[in-house]
């Protein structure tokens, strides 16, 4: 049987999906070469789905729809609303790069993106096991063709190739996992399954072993050390603007079906898994910082460091439940949510500013091409300089306070273990910054190589004077993000 | 907005406004909106030095605002006694450096000046915040200017001193962010740094509190042997990098010692107090030693600047009145003593391009007014009785002697260094006879010069000839300092 209230839950995405499917038709009609009616249609569609996502997010309700399938919370509210968001910027930053390397030619690249939306709202509203993994398919399938968009170019053919092998082999570890699971407990809806787990009744062996499999999955998908060898590759493969999508905005899916699968439905396996987490996110920490010094090639360096970043994200997740209370999980999983929102604000910003360095013909991907920017263009030096501070955890910057709450959520919990673990975590963050202070370095520091200055379209330079106006503010004053996450942390694990 | 708030953001706000002007075909007008917002954030002390109330160690123009509710994080800031020389004194290095940059730096005009004059807000931040995390976002946000500071217009090694100075001083304040989260969650869930000095603690904790705030106020002072990131630094950094790094940053991790270490950790401070004595020692004695030995102006004085902060940490560590106060008069007098200094070097390297001192000798000859000037800073920066350099010196001393006599005579002896280098560079850059010929072309300071010369040698002379005003208003917060740094926390 299913109500109206089912449909309430899901409106967004069905606008999502009837727009995608419209502007697919609608752009067999364009011509223009920039597709602008098909952007427009895009980005409106897109506005209208972040505000609503916005606008059930404020009420702080929870509906479940088609029997506990798909769940709306404050939680994937504000996800799918960031998520929205990230991916118009995303669009708005790609354009300009998309079309001077003919992957414009087709509306693919709008539609794919909307697809991939699509499939990160269903990863977060998803309340079944299969649902999830419904949603993750739809995203990781539209980024493996969006990879593959300039299909005459060799290295983004051969990272599509990787991207999809290794996607390939982490979806089967997850659905492997999900079986396992659905095995012991007789369930694929979460609920049932944090009974189940919670009762004691079910095999503990059988349990932990999916839950293996599910982590690493999970992994998989966050780009963790051990299974981040596909982010490097993938990242500088991937056409600049495809690698901002699959960087940037399904990062909050990715954070929303750990917390769906790991704490919704795991809870009472949480000493299991954050031991698991802990060395995942320890090997991040240390590889992805190490490995980034290394790096010539700018979007090789970003990946390190995204890896290094989810290890901070993961570093969050660990706290949850301490010595068997769960009382400060709200704290943890919040400052999780925090970082995350802060780390794709400011990878936003920072592939913008490469997007719009590039010309035709020329990728700007090696870090030695921003040299003397600040001569060529203060503005763009200084956004990217914001990111780059931001990222290594300078104050006063937004990253910081990520950073910060990450490390409080370790520390409050007096435990010497922890809080040794916090250590661990600062001081690799000050090998990363060696590698962020260099790029500042060739930016401010180095003469500049070519004497163009940099232009860009209005509705680039306005998205990203108002991201990079949004990392200084919220540097300056970032309660406000702080205690949305925490309420919608709260709200959501309270029901 | 309170006194404080404007005293903080008044640069900051012209710094801002600096950076967005642009190129540099305005680097006249940009020159003179820097002097304007430099001069405004001078005089926006001058309240806060008339209303200023003597006699009492508590916090004054108090401003208290939740800032992050979510961590209990408030934007409280305060100055006592300790604290509130530091600010009139950025505000007046940061006067000076702008001017010393006007014809000097032609490149970049905006972003120079703009620089300079965010740091110069951010620095009375850090002196007046009273929440640890706001004294920790000033405190590592100063990172970022003076990083771009060095890096761009600093000399032909810039990079690797710009690096070397970010990195240094960042891996001791990230112990210390992890030490400053430890304190919130002891104290339950306040970064009130007045809390944190009631909050009791045990032998352990306090141990670990102080070493964790040592790593960042030691490198940042900087004490032997984690000194040596200052000398390289300095011969990069452009002048006005140099002077406002000796004369107001490496304060800050001074300022640190008196505001976290010894009144949250004081059990902890008073068992390794022998430590800490034993490297202020080291720094006077051996620092002071290599020193002498020197080839190159800016790393000369670099080490001298070791060597007088050594005198401060050791006035702190000795725990009496005259020793903290000492330490805190020094401070002050080594902020402008070593600006005076590292200008003075400007002066010559402007002309000459050269920091060797064998580049030059008998440069009294050709610049008369410049010498009388840089003998004047020379003597200060051994301690002539009548500069400043004599009276936080003399009272270190003094008050070690109290304590204990060898450290005392220990101390003293240092002093003979400080005058035996200073005075030996004095003679071989300024005195003898003309050996070259880039000597011979010195043309003396023009009027622009002269009025940082001035400004210095009034201020050196005023707090060495009459420094009551400086001492009265901290002899009761350095009172109250000790009675609490000696009363245990343990429980």
């Amino acid at each position: 049987m299913i109500d109206k209230l089912s449909w309430i839950t899901i409106y967004p995405e069905v606008i999502l999906l009837a727009m995608a499917s419209v502007i697919a038709i609608l752009d067999l009609g364009v011509s223009s070469p920039r597709r602008t009616a098909t952007y427009l249609l895009t980005v409106i569609t897109l506005v209208v789905v972040a505000g609503m996502q916005a606008l059930y997010a404020d009420s702080g309700q929870t509906f479940y729809g088609f029997n506990g399938m798909v769940v709306s919370d404050p939680m994937g509210n504000w996800l799918k609303c960031f998520a929205s968001v990230a991916v118009l910027v995303t669009l708005v930053y790609g354009r300009p790069y998309a079309s001077e390397r003919g992957m414009l030619r087709g509306g693919e690249l709008f539609t794919l993106s909307l697809f991939a939306l699509l499939g990160m709202f269903v990863m977060i509203s998803g309340n079944n096991f299969l649902l999830i993994y419904l949603g993750l398919e739809l995203l990781t399938l539209s980024s493996y063709a969006l990879v593959a968009l300039r299909r005459d170019h060799a290295t983004s053919s051969e990272a599509a190739m990787k991207y999809f092998v290794l996607g390939a082999l982490a979806s089967g570890f997850l659905l492997y996992g999900l079986s396992m699971l659905y095995g012991a407990t007789g369930s694929l809806d979460l609920g049932q399954v944090f009974k189940a787990v919670g009762s004691g009744q079910v095999d503990h062996q059988v349990l932990v072993f999916g839950l293996v499999f599910v982590v690493a999955g999970l992994a998989f998908k966050l780009g963790v050390v051990p299974f981040h060898m596909w982010v490097p590759d993938v990242y500088q493969g991937a056409p600049t603007a495809v690698t901002l999508m699959i960087g940037g905005a399904p990062k909050f899916a990715a954070f929303a079906i750990v917390i769906r699968l790991l704490v919704e439905g795991l809870l009472p396996l949480a000493i299991d898994w954050q031991q698991m987490l802990l060395v995942l996110s320890v090997c991040s920490l240390l590889i992805g910082n190490l490995v980034g010094v290394v790096q010539t090639n700018l979007k090789r360096m970003l990946a390190y460091s995204t890896i290094s970043q989810m290890g901070f994200v993961l570093l969050g997740l660990i706290p949850g439940v301490v010595n068997g209370t769960t009382l400060p999980a709200a704290n943890a999983y919040s400052s999780a949510m925090f970082y995350v929102v802060v780390y794709v604000l400011t990878t936003l910003a920072t592939f913008g500013v490469i997007l719009l360095l590039a010309r035709e013909g020329f990728e700007s991907e090696e870090i030695s091409d921003l040299a003397g920017l600040n001569q060529r263009s203060p503005f763009y030096a200084a956004v990217m300089s914001v990111c780059l501070f931001s990222m290594a955890g300078i104050p006063p910057l937004a990253g910081f306070y990520a950073k910060l709450s990450v490390l409080q959520a370790l520390v409050t919990t007096g435990e010497n273990g922890y809080i040794a673990l916090a250590v661990f975590a600062v001081l690799m963050s000050l090998i990363g910054a060696f590698y962020y202070l260099r790029v500042v370095k060739v930016m401010y520091f180095d003469q500049p190589l070519t004497a163009t200055t940099v232009s860009a379209p209005a509705d680039v330079r306005i998205v990203m004077s108002i991201n990079a106006a949004l990392i200084l503010l919220l540097g300056l004053l970032p309660g406000g993000l702080m205690t949305l996450c925490a309420r919608a942390i709260v709200l959501t694990l309270g029901s | 907005m309170g006194l404080l708030s404007l005293a903080i953001w008044t640069p900051i706000v012209f710094g801002v406004v600096l950076l967005a002007l642009g190129r540099d075909e305005h680097a006249k007008v940009v020159r003179w909106i820097a002097l304007i917002g430099a001069v405004c954030g001078l005089l926006v002390t001058w309240p806060l030095y008339t209303g200023f109330e003597i006699g009492t160690s508590a916090m004054q123009f108090v401003e208290n605002v939740s800032w992050i509710e979510r961590f209990n994080i408030h934007y409280h800031l305060g100055l006592d006694g300790i604290s509130f020389w530091f600010v009139p004194l950025t505000a007046f290095i940061t006067v000076i450096v702008v001017i010393a940059g006007w014809e000097v730096i032609t490149e970049r005009v905006n972003q120079y000046m703009g620089a300079f004059l965010i740091l110069s807000g951010l620095m009375i931040g850090v002196f007046s915040a009273l929440d640890g995390m706001l004294f920790y976002v000033f405190f590592e946000a100063t990172l970022i200017p003076m990083y771009l500071i060095i890096g761009i217009w600093g000399g032909p090694n810039k990079i690797y001193a710009a690096f070397k100075f970010f990195l240094y001083t960042l891996l001791g304040s990230l112990l210390t962010l992890v030490a400053l989260i430890y304190l919130y969650a002891a104290s339950g869930g306040s970064f009130d740094i007045q809390t944190w000095h009631k909050l009791p603690l045990g032998s352990t904790a306090q141990t670990l509190l102080f070493f964790a705030f040592f790593a960042a106020f030691a490198v940042k002072v900087p004490m032997w042997p984690v000194h040596t990131w200052l000398p390289d630094v300095h011969v990069e950094a452009p002048t006005g990098g140099s002077a406002v790094l000796a004369a107001i940053m490496l304060k800050l991790g001074a300022y640190g010692f008196l505001r976290f270490s010894m009144p949250i950790a004081p059990d902890a401070s008073r068992e390794w107090a022998w430590l800490i004595i034993g490297l202020s020692l080291t720094a006077v004695i051996y620092v002071g030693l290599v020193a002498m030995v020197q080839k190159d102006m800016k790393k000369l004085v670099a080490y001298s600047s070791v060597a007088h902060m050594g005198f401060v940490t050791l006035g702190f560590f000795i725990f009496n009145d005259l020793g903290v106060a000492g330490g805190l008069v020094q401070m002050i007098a080594h902020g402008f003593v070593s600006g005076a200094m590292f200008l003075s070097i400007g002066v010559l390297y402007d002309r000459v391009h050269s920091r060797e001192i064998a580049s030059y000798g008998g440069v009294v000859n050709t610049m008369p007014k410049f010498a009388a000037f840089a003998l004047l800073f020379s003597m200060a920066n051994c301690g002539l009785p009548g500069t400043a350099g004599f009276v936080g010196e003399w009272m270190v001393i003094l008050g070690a002697v109290q304590s204990n006599f060898w450290l005392g005579l220990l101390a003293a002896s240092a002093l003979i260094f400080g005058a035996a280098y200073t005075l030996w560079m004095f003679k071989r850059v300024y005195l003898g006879p003309v050996t070259n010929d880039h000597v011979r072309e010195l043309t003396d300071i023009n009027a622009r010069e002269f009025l940082i010369m001035t400004l210095l040698a009034i201020a050196v002379l005023a707090m060495g000839l009459y420094p009551k005003p400086f001492t009265d208003v901290m002899n009761a917060s350095v009172t109250d300092l000790l009675q609490h740094v000696a009363a245990s926390k343990l429980n």
